[in-house]
This record gives structure tokens, C-alpha cells and sequence, in this order.
């Protein structure tokens, strides 16, 4: 993924520098060429910082393609004459590409390149260039990404450069971007204070994190005549901070919620409607998960240009290898212990340890890396909020799971007769259904919904054999308080206990923050044994 | 020639094949020299300590193509304690008394070594332990190989400090012994560098953690008050990848707030898409990556033992390849496998170690080891970025923390592993064991 953000990074780069070359460039070639091939001279990464400094002088925007490919360690040294080139390909023969006109100028043995080591200070400054070398680009975006890191890292002596931007600017965006821009600059450099004062206006209406982070430094670098106003600008944006602070935290508990959900639907099945004690039902959350690594390797084998389909394709396939997994549990072993709880509750217990020891013979005991397609890699700004992509479609997808199931659940004739057989069972089987194979879909069903919840959660946790381990409590805890054998109070109890989980966080810590939610639910089921919206009537005793 | 190269071949190969028979066999003969392996073959830890296991095995074929030890053929007696803490004692007692080792390499956790040190002393048999740990320990059957504090924390702070210029410290940790004693004695050294108290926060969060949302846009808003912020990681184990991912997407760069980790190594990075975590910074004694003659044949030789060119080294695997090459030293040099005489040899015992030194078994135990620190590359591999010019040696007790600066620990000279400085008395078992006993039920 990387590497196609890497390709897309350059090909942009290219195509600005390409669109950038003025009608006399071809004489500055040699400039940039020696410049650049000073990249590979020096020995250390203070050199090697005064290296990119060198090539930012040239002021050629070709140059910011080389820096990036540094950034991104692809760019190598040769052995033989120590020339610089941009290196690419796997394997032991690489490709050859000339770092001035990005043409392809061979291949050589890997073993003949000495790559250019940089470090995080390096890969900082080299931002910072690509930054300045950029500015003049046409394309309004990459305008404003160097803007951007212009914000993030203010330098006074940037101030004629954003002042000359600022006269060519035409895009609203970028404009904005640059008078904040130059606003930080201000703030950090000796200008008179009504000039100041209005800078600190600007961040204080830019808001969020980043304005902060300005206004702390410009405040303990700022004289006394300055410090009154630079506080109450402060105070200012902490504030509609903490406004968004809490729409945060909202957001993180009803994403952790959608993960609790996911993983107590199946068990609300399994444990709340049929009343087996599944022990065994984290164990189908790992089968998924594993699944959707068998079909990414496959797909990353065999059909690389799908990878990005391999979420979809794993869903009917988890849901498949879960659901017989469940199924051939039901018919082999919990059919012959129903009535039996205690003994159901060892008999899954081993059943878990035994699928989680197969599945760490098969796959060894390490984490299996299952990558996020690139729609839900990264994160989205909503205000001050940072969303990322992968929750947000965790939540949706545990609500579509939800409502999917409720459906199945009210309106086919399966759920008519799951209901059927577990409200009553001897009426049910009179009505002609055969209540065997209603337990064994039931159950099927359930383990199958975990397998799916397994797909999701491959996404946001470890692929090892021990990922059910970590859900079987919480999946049990949502149940129990949301009321056993309805689908509803799981709903509402894993939301419920996810945002209350993150509200107490950041007070108490993870660690205690968990433990007094453990302490609540304790107390609630003494006072509520039935959990949150418990069933009514004749069938509760039954 | 070409014959005779390839009847020698045969030979080898005849070796081997008696080797691996005769390691397997049930009925072991007398004249092997017996080897316990004590690591986690299932449970939670069997991820990281299913990997030493192998390297042990590996170690002793090796030591055994090489003729063996004393003119005996050493054997591997493997146990399965099941990450199950108190099963450790039992089976590090079974490997003693029944299967009669003459040494044991073993345990991860440090709850693990905690559970088997009383067996040990008991029975007087010698326990190497190839994990980095949080130190304040040292013990007369047991044998650091790993790191003990000021060998992998402390010189990953003064990195951050002088390289990168970070002012912010976040303390992060995972909620057990050996994050909470590293962290207090880091939270010490800062101070005492001049940090301020408000400037370090220290966060603890449960084993296996997996929402990690809270805690790194609390990093986040943390590093974001105009001073450079690092983050120092004592996170272990499955709680890493989450961890990783969600600084990932929540847009934390290593060039921001880079995030140095003491639990990580090419083990841990096998699961997780290491693109985004380019430039995150961790410490170890040894890295895959680095590059001598020795450390190129011992990763040729992994590979071809365990038949997968893509199976990676890690810093305790170098700890128990040390530790392995001093045990062979010493028993040689004592000429015995009799523990008392083999702990008695070990001290001062030199072997190579894999990043072109030579390591020393110091008198309190534990060895003197480089630190390196790498950043993460995309292939999932660490470079050097840092290395320190000499060794540095193993600190049992912490300099930094008040209650252990004055303990010192010599088993050569003073035979103690808790030595006062101050009321000039060793404090023995009593003061030792305490602070253990409360650990170990704390997990």
C-alpha cells in the first residue's frame, strides 16, 4: 500500500515537475546533477542534511522527486563511481533511474548498490524541503500540502517566500492556508506587536490542536507585552477543544461499542436465545479472522490487482467456515449436553482450546499480518475530530450485521422457528418442526455471525490464535446487561458500556477505567438480574 | 578430491542423522549431557517463545556436529509450561529431579522467572534467562543474558534526548512488573535530568489491549504543547500491533513523535504491515540487520534449520546464543557438569557475541552487551541509527532508583546478589524475596 502511495507520490511529483520545466532547463542539469550526487558523498546524517540543503538551493522542483525517493530509502549509491541514482523493483536485480530526468538508465546486481541511510531528522528535513521546493507547483493540492508543513514547522525566515506566494496565489484554499502560514512565522519572529496580535487572531480562529501547539510556543517565546493576549487565545480554541474533546469521545465509545456488538451478537444467539454457554464462541471470531488471512494470501498470490476485494470475499467465506465449525460442535457435542450448563461450559471450554491449538499448528504461533485495504486505511478530519476509516466502517458494518440479523431473526420462517423452539420447546416439536435441526441451524448461525465478526476485527486487533481470548468476557458482559435473548439489549449494552468505557479513560486510566465498568455491571445485575430489557412472561421460566 | 568432498559430506550428513536420533530418542543413554528447555509452547507467550525453543534445539544440534561436550552428546529434554505461570515451577522441578539437566534455558515473562527462581535455589541447577527485564534482581542460579535496564532504556532515552531533541515524555506501558519498574526508574532519570514533572506522563493499559483510540489522541494532544514528545514503549506482546496500527491512522508520524519500544523486535513485525511505522525507534543489544561474518552465518544456519528463508533472528535469540556458547565454555573449564562448579566457572567466561564484540559474564550474573538502536524499515527490519562504542555491562540494581543505589551484587568476591554498600551486609533472601512475592500475584 505504501508502495502504491509511494508511486502515486511520485507520479504527482513528476508530473509537477514535468509541467514546472521552464524552456532553459536543460542547462541547470548539471547544477541539480551535482547537487544531487552530493547526496551520496557524505558519510553521516548531518552531512547528508547539508546534502539536501544543497539540491533545495537549486530551486529545480525535479529535485523534490530525488528527496522523496530518499525519504522513502529508495535512493541508492553505486559502488564502482558512487554515483546517486533512484533504485527500483525487488530481488536481486534492480532497476537503474537517473535522478535528474527519471529516465530508466539500466538494471544492476543488488549486491553493487549501497542504499543512503536516513533517519527520522533526515526524512524531517527532507519534508521540510519538499515543502519549499513545491510551493511553485500547479497543482492547487500539493500547493497546499507544502503549505501545510510551512504551518506545522514555522520559520521567520520563510516570510518573503509566503509573502511572494501569497501575491501569485489565486486558489481561495491555498490563500488561507498561506496567511496562517505567515501568521506563525510572525509569531515566532521580532516583528512590532500590533503585527503579532493579529497574527495570534489568525491561529485563533484556525483552531484545533495545530493552533495550539503554535500559540504554546509563540506564548514561551513571546515577551511580557504579549503574554495577555497570546493566553486568552489560548484559552480560547482549549476551549472549543474540549467542546470537540467530548463529541470525541462519544465517537471512540461508540466505536469500541460496535466492536463489542459485533462480538456479542453471535453470542447472543448462541447463549441469549439458545442459553448455551459457548465458551468456544471467541474461538469462531479467530476462525474468521484466519479466514480473511487465507484469502488475502491468495488474492495477494494470485489476483494482486483484487486485494482490495478480499474483505468482501472473505465475509460468506467466514461466515461458511465459522458456521460449520458451530454447526459440527452443536450435532457432535452440545446436543447431547442441553439441561447440562455446567458440563456445556467445560465441554466448549475444551472445545476452544483445542481449535485454538489446531490453528496454531497450522499457522504457528505469530501474528498473521492482515493489511487494511486502502479504503479503510487513514483518517478523515470532522472539525477537530480525527475519524478514521476503519472504525467508521466498523461501526457500519456492525449495525448492518445487526439489522440483517434482526431481520432474519422477525420475518423469515428460520427465525419464526428458532423463536418458536426456544420459547417452547415440546409445542414447538408438536407443531411438526424438528427441533434437532432448528438447535443445530441456531447454533450454526450464531458461530457463523462471530466468524463474520472475525473479518471486521482482523481489521483492528492481532490475526493469532489468541484473539477470541480477549472477546470471550466482554461478548459475555454485553449480553448479560443487555438482557439475555434479546437482540435489542445487546445493541444497546454494548453502546452503552463502550462510551461509558471511554468516558471513564481518560480519568481513570484503561486498567481502572475497565474495572469499575466490571464493578457497575456487578451492581446492576443485583439490582436487575435479567439485564437491561429482559424477556416477559411464560417463557422466561420455561 | 571431489569424491572425498563427498564422503566427507556423507559423514557430516551420518552425523547429523545420529545427532537428531539421538536427541530424540527415548531411551537416552548415560553418556549425554541433558539440556532443559523451558519455554511456552502453547498459551499466550507461545508466540515469542516458540522461536527460542527452535534456536535452542539449533544451538545444541550444532554444539553436537561439533563432537558435543566433555566427549558426550548433549540431549534437549523440552517442556511445555503453557504460559502458565505456576506450571513453570512445576515443570522446571520435573526437568531437575527427573529428567536430571545440568542446566536450563527458559522463561520470557518476568512472572515466569519469578515462579521458578525458588525451584532453582533449591535444587541448585543454573536457570539462563534471554529476556531484557526490568533488573533490581539477582540471583545465585540464574544467569542475565538479556538487558537489564540500563543496557536497552536508558540509552534509548539518551538518544531521544540528544538526537532527536525531545523535551515530552510519554511513559507507556502495559500493566505489569516489568513496565512498572522500567518506568520508574526512566521516570527517576528524567527528573533527574532536569525534565519537568509535568512533562512526563506514565500510562498503563491491559494485557492484549486492542482500543487504543483514547490513549493515542492523548499522545496526540500531549505532543502537540510546542516541545518535541517521544514516546517510550514498554508495551508487550499482542497489545503492539493495535497499538501501531492506530498511530498509523490516526496520522502520528515517526518524524513527529517517534515511538521507541523496548518490547518489539523482527519477531513482533512479522504481523504487522510495517509501512506506516517507518522510522519508529527501538533499542536492543542485536538487530537482524547488522552486519558481520558471524551474525551472516548464524542467520544462514537458522534458515536452514528451519527450512524458511523468511524467518527472522531477534535480540534473545543472540541472548540464549550467548548464553548457550558460555554455559559449553564453563563446563569445559570445570571440567564438569556439576552446577555448583559450573557457576563457579561462568564469571569472566568471554564468547562472541553476534554484533562483532565479545561478551563477558560479569560477576552480578548478567553480561556485558552494546546498545543499538534502530528504525523500523519498511521491510520490516531495524536499522542501526545508533550504537554504543563499548560495551556497556549489566546493572543489577538500578543506580537510579533511592532503594537500590546502594545494593550491589557479586557472587564472585562477596557471594551475594544484594550486597549494601552502605550497612556493609548482604541482606540475603528475606529483603529479595519480598518485593518478588507481591509482583508475581500482582500479574
Amino acid at each position: 500500500m505504501v508502495f502504491i502511495r509511494t508511486i502515486i507520490a511520485i507520479f504527482l511529483l513528476v508530473f509537477t515537475a514535468l509541467l514546472a520545466l521552464p524552456a532553459g532547463a536543460q542547462e541547470d542539469d548539471s547544477a541539480l546533477r551535482q547537487a544531487i550526487s552530493g547526496l551520496g558523498a557524505e558519510k553521516g546524517y548531518s552531512k547528508l542534511r547539508q546534502a539536501i540543503d544543497v539540491v533545495v538551493e537549486t530551486g529545480d522542483p525535479r529535485g523534490a522527486r530525488v528527496l522523496d525517493a530518499l525519504a522513502e530509502g529508495d535512493v541508492y549509491r553505486r559502488e564502482g563511481d558512487g554515483a546517486v541514482f533512484i533504485v527500483s523493483g525487488r530481488g536481486k536485480e534492480r532497476n537503474l533511474i537517473d535522478p535528474v530526468t527519471s529516465e530508466q538508465v539500466g538494471t544492476i546486481a543488488k549486491s553493487e548498490l549501497k542504499k543512503v541511510r536516513v533517519n527520522n531528522s533526515v526524512r524531517r528535513t527532507v519534508r521540510d524541503a519538499i515543502g519549499a521546493l513545491t510551493l511553485g507547483a500547479k497543482d492547487p493540492d500539493i500547493r497546499l500540502s507544502a503549505v501545510r508543513t510551512m504551518i506545522d514547522n514555522p520559520d521567520p525566515d520563510s516570510l518573503d517566500v509566503i509573502a511572494t506566494a501569497l501575491e501569485r496565489e489565486g486558489d481561495d484554499d491555498v490563500r488561507t492556508a498561506l496567511e496562517q502560514a505567515r501568521a506563525a512565522a510572525i509569531l515566532l519572529s521580532d516583528a512590532a506587536v500590533p503585527d503579532k496580535v493579529a497574527a495570534i487572531e489568525t491561529i485563533r480562529e484556525m483552531g484545533g490542536q495545530e493552533a495550539l501547539s503554535l500559540l504554546v510556543r509563540a506564548r514561551n517565546a513571546a515577551g511580557a507585552e504579549m503574554r495577555d493576549a497570546t493566553e486568552a487565545a489560548i484559552a480560547s480554541v482549549q476551549k472549543r477543544l474540549q467542546y470537540w474533546s467530548l463529541g470525541q469521545n462519544v465517537w471512540y465509545g461508540l466505536s469500541l461499542g460496535s466492536v463489542l456488538l459485533l462480538a456479542a451478537i453471535g453470542l447472543a444467539i448462541t447463549f441469549g436465545v439458545m442459553g448455551v454457554i459457548n465458551m468456544a464462541h471467541g474461538e469462531m471470531v479467530m476462525l474468521g479472522a484466519y479466514t480473511t488471512f487465507m484469502v488475502q494470501e491468495i488474492m495477494r498470490t494470485s489476483f494482486p490487482g483484487m486485494l482490495d476485494w478480499s474483505l468482501p470475499i472473505a465475509l460468506p467465506l467466514a461466515f461458511l467456515v465459522a458456521g460449520s465449525v458451530g454447526f459440527a460442535m452443536e450435532r457432535g457435542v452440545i446436543r447431547l449436553l442441553y439441561g447440562r450448563p455446567l458440563e456445556t461450559l467445560l465441554a466448549t471450554w475444551g472445545i476452544s482450546l483445542i481449535l485454538q491449538q489446531t490453528v496454531r499448528t497450522i499457522f504457528g504461533p505469530t501474528n498473521r499480518e492482515v493489511s487494511n485495504p486502502s479504503y479503510m486505511s487513514g483518517a478523515f478530519q470532522l472539525g477537530e475530530l480525527s475519524i478514521t476509516w476503519n472504525r467508521l466502517w466498523i461501526v457500519v458494518f456492525a449495525l448492518v450485521v445487526f439489522a440483517v440479523l434482526l431481520y432474519a431473526m422477525n420475518r423469515t420462517s428460520l427465525g419464526l422457528k428458532m423463536r418458536a423452539v426456544t420459547q417452547n420447546r415440546r409445542m414447538a416439536a408438536a407443531m411438526g418442526i424438528r427441533t434437532p435441526w432448528v438447535d443445530a441451524l441456531t447454533f450454526a448461525l450464531g458461530s457463523g455471525i462471530a466468524g463474520i465478526a472475525g473479518v471486521a476485527l482482523s481489521q483492528i486487533d492481532n490475526v493469532s490464535p489468541n484473539l477470541g481470548q480477549g472477546y470471550i468476557i466482554d461478548s459475555f458482559m454485553v449480553v448479560v446487561f443487555g438482557g439475555v435473548g434479546n437482540l435489542w439489549g445487546t445493541l444497546i449494552g454494548a453502546f452503552s458500556l463502550g462510551i461509558a468505557n471511554k468516558f471513564l479513560e481518560p480519568f481513570a486510566g484503561a486498567v481502572l477505567g475497565k474495572i469499575l465498568v466490571l464493578v457497575f455491571i456487578i451492581l446492576f445485575i443485583q439490582k436487575r438480574p435479567r439485564g437491561l430489557f429482559a424477556l416477559k412472561g411464560r417463557a422466561v421460566e420455561a | 578430491m571431489n569424491r572425498i568432498a563427498r564422503k566427507f559430506g556423507f559423514i557430516a550428513l551420518g552425523a547429523t542423522l545420529t545427532a537428531t536420533t539421538a536427541m530424540t530418542s527415548a531411551h537416552a543413554q548415560d553418556e549425554t549431557i541433558k539440556v532443559g528447555i523451558l519455554h511456552s509452547l502453547s498459551g499466550t507467550m507461545a508466540i515469542s517463545e516458540t522461536t527460542l525453543k527452535d534456536a535452542m534445539l539449533m544451538l545444541i544440534e550444532q554444539q553436537n556436529e561439533k563432537g558435543g561436550l566433555l566427549g558426550k552428546k548433549l540431549e534437549a529434554v523440552v517442556v511445555d509450561p503453557a504460559s502458565d505461570w505456576p506450571l513453570f515451577a512445576e515443570k522446571a522441578r520435573q526437568l531437575i529431579e527427573q529428567d536430571k539437566v545440568a542446566a536450563v534455558f527458559g522463561c520470557w515473562t518476568s512472572v515466569s522467572r519469578k515462579s521458578v527462581l525458588p525451584v532453582f535455589a533449591e535444587l541448585n541447577n543454573i536457570l539462563f534467562y534471554p529476556v531484557q527485564y526490568e533488573g533490581e534482581e539477582s540471583e545465585k542460579n540464574v544467569f542475565y543474558t538479556g538487558a537489564a535496564p540500563n543496557q536497552q532504556a536508558i540509552p534509548a532515552v539518551d538518544y531521544l534526548m540528544e538526537e532527536e531533541g525531545v523535551e515530552r515524555w510519554v511513559l507507556e506501558g502495559t500493566d505489569y512488573v516489568y513496565p512498572r519498574t522500567t518506568n520508574k526508574i526512566l521516570e527517576q532519570y528524567l527528573l533527574d535530568k532536569g525534565v519537568a514533572p509535568e512533562d512526563i506522563i506514565v500510562n498503563y493499559t491491559p494485557f492484549g489491549f486492542s482500543d487504543w483510540q483514547t490513549e493515542v489522541a492523548r499522545i496526540k494532544e500531549f505532543g502537540s504543547a510546542g516541545k518535541k514528545t517521544a514516546v517510550v514503549s514498554t508495551v508487550n506482546g499482542d497489545a503492539n500491533v493495535p497499538f501501531y496500527k492506530e498511530l498509523a491512522n490516526q496520522g502520528i508520524k515517526a518524524e513527529d513523535i517517534p515511538v521507541v519500544a523496548f518490547s518489539v523486535g523482527e519477531e513482533e513485525l512479522a504481523g504487522i504491515d510495517t509501512g506506516p511505522l517507518v522510522g519508529h525507534l527501538a533499542a536492543w543489544n542485536y538487530f537482524q540487520s547488522v552486519e558481520n561474518e558471524d551474525n551472516a552465518k548464524f542467520i544462514e544456519q537458522w534458515h536452514a534449520f528451519t527450512g524458511d528463508e523468511d524467518r527472522v533472528t531477534n535480540d534473545p535469540m543472540e541472548a540464549h546464543y550467548i548464553g548457550f556458547n558460555m554455559w559449553v565454555k564453563a563446563v569445559e573449564k570445570a571440567g564438569t557438569t556439576d552446577p555448583e562448579a559450573v557457576i563457579a566457572a561462568l564469571p569472566g567466561t568471554e564468547v562472541p557475541n553476534l554484533t562483532g564484540g565479545t561478551s563477558t559474564m560479569l560477576p552480578n550474573h548478567h553480561i556485558t552487551k552494546p546498545v543499538l538502536i534502530g528504525e523500523i524499515q519498511e521491510d520490516g527490519q531495524f536499522e542501526v541509527v545508533s550504537e554504543t562504542e563499548e560495551l556497556v555491562p549489566g546493572d543489577a540494581w538500578s543506580d537510579f532508583l533511592p532503594e537500590s543505589k546502594k545494593l550491589k551484587a557479586d557472587w564472585v568476591d562477596l557471594k551475594c546478589g544484594n550486597y549494601d554498600t552502605e550497612a556493609e551486609k548482604c541482606l540475603g533472601e528475606t529483603a529479595m524475596a519480598e518485593p518478588a512475592e507481591e509482583e508475581a500475584t500482582s500479574n
